[in-house]
């Protein structure tokens, strides 16, 4: 059913595109960071079902499970490596907020924005 | 059945994501993005990535949302509702989304065996893991050996990070707090339960850790599980009591021992006369060497998210009671 098997890229397409959206409308620093990391969710999401293969397990190799179909380990590797340092981006992006913040006391970016300009 | 239910955690997850996206407050925000992880993940598990799910619980939903909220504690809650690009922004969103829709249809249908991402490389992971490294979990031999390059590059980007946050934010010194943190110590209900939690949550961490090669887990996990114990300590006791136990001068070491050591495995490598991070020359039977190997670098892994994730904790917390 084509429904069934284009259903994982229509749902990564959607989260992808929320979080576009969020980055590219929201004034609100930290929504545009949690924007951002929707984003990066819904690329993972495209890579592990990329990953995914019809009747197969998780790559490792047991005595419990007789089937030897495998799903594809790479696409799995890539992502898990990518979810720590995503974390790592997104701490770091907290912490430039958190000094933009103590420097013109707000995050959202038009106000910034303005008092630069009053500043100038 | 299996096939309904992913379907419906999909489904979930839009619903998840847009409530998460259209909330005016950050508090409620942040919150479900936490359960927005939490679903993801269990939809990594359906795709038998199990050592996907694993880190997508303990990093996304556990300690992403924990560093969320430090963050906002700082910040007005409430976001201000006023967003002028929104139809335009809706419309190049819309059409976007439309051509990637048309694109899907040129896909190879979901769980194909056939799809061109399974021909290539994936065949020759899954026979050569055996012969060469000899470890159960093709992902660890992947991570750590296959593809060790990439891992160490993605070891020194959380180094990276963990270090501009101390940078960004100062470290956390014991002296220049305001006043001690009580933490949650006068709330009974939280520190009873969190109390008998937190030796459970590190003796998992190190199960992750030491059983990496054989099951889910690794040193990406186990680190991440270890953070997450300290933090659970940190919220209940009060950050003063978390960095008695472990100060931020070990935190610093922790984080740079970590890379250090993966990089030095590499070495040594060279040294022995063969490639840089070609582990088969550690040992005289080069199987036994692949392993040593993996499970130093995934030591040296677990070392740097632990040091890497607290440190940015305790620099958020800290911060707060500084200012």
């Amino acid at each position: 059913m084509i429904v069934l098997d284009l259903f994982h890229y229509w749902t990564f397409i959607a989260l992808l595109m929320m979080g576009f959206y969020t980055v590219i409308v929201k004034n609100n620093l930290v929504k545009r960071l949690l924007g951002l990391s929707l984003f990066q969710s819904a690329v993972f999401l495209l890579f592990i079902g990329i990953a995914k293969v019809e009747g197969g397990t998780t790559p490792i190799f047991t005595k419990l499970v007789d089937s030897q179909v495998f799903s594809n380990p790479l696409p799995q590797v890539l992502i898990l490596t990518a979810i720590v340092v995503g974390i790592s981006t997104s701490a770091l992006g907290l912490a430039i907020i958190l000094r933009i913040k103590e420097a013109y006391g707000t995050i959202e970016e038009d106000e910034i924005q303005s008092r630069e300009e009053e500043a100038q | 059945m299996t096939e309904i239910f992913s379907v419906f955690l999909l489904i979930l997850l839009v619903i998840t994501a847009a409530a998460a996206i259209r909330t005016t407050n950050l508090f409620v925000a942040v919150m479900l993005m936490g359960i927005f992880s939490l679903l993801i993940a269990i939809n990594f598990f359906l795709l038998d990535a199990a050592d996907v799910a694993l880190t997508e619980a303990a990093v996304g939903a556990g300690i992403s949302t924990v560093l969320f909220l430090g963050a906002l504690a700082f910040m007005n809650e409430q976001e201000r509702k006023q967003a002028p690009k929104r139809l335009a922004g809706l419309i190049s969103v819309s059409i976007t989304g439309l051509i990637m829709a048309y694109a899907t249809f040129d896909k190879p249908a979901f769980g194909d065996p056939n799809a061109p991402a399974h021909q290539h490389l994936a065949p020759w992971f899954l026979e050569t893991t055996q012969s060469a490294v000899d470890i159960p979990n093709v992902i660890t031999a992947i991570l750590g050996s296959f593809r060790g390059y990439d891992t160490l590059g993605e070891v020194f980007v959380v180094l990276t990070a963990g270090i501009g946050v101390l940078f960004l934010l100062d470290t956390p010194s014991a002296g220049a707090m305001l006043k001690r943190d009580e933490g949650l110590r006068h709330y009974l209900i939280p520190r009873m339960v969190g109390r008998l939690l937190i030796p459970f949550i590190l003796l998992f961490g190190l199960y992750v850790q030491f059983h990496g090669e054989y099951g889910p887990g690794g040193g990406f996990q186990a680190g991440a599980l270890v953070a997450a114990s300290i933090i659970l300590y940190a919220l209940l006791e009060g950050q003063d009591r978390a960095l008695e136990v472990l100060p931020q001068r070990v935190l610093t070491a922790l984080m740079s021992f970590g890379a250090l050591l993966y990089g030095g495995v590499g070495m040594v490598g060279i040294f022995k006369g063969a490639n840089f991070l070609d582990y088969s020359v550690l040992s005289s039977d080069p199987v036994a060497g692949q392993q040593i190997g993996i499970i130093l670098i995934e030591a040296g892994v677990g070392f740097t998210v632990t040091g890497v994730l607290l440190s940015i904790f305790h620099a958020f917390v800290a911060r707060g009671r500084t200012q």
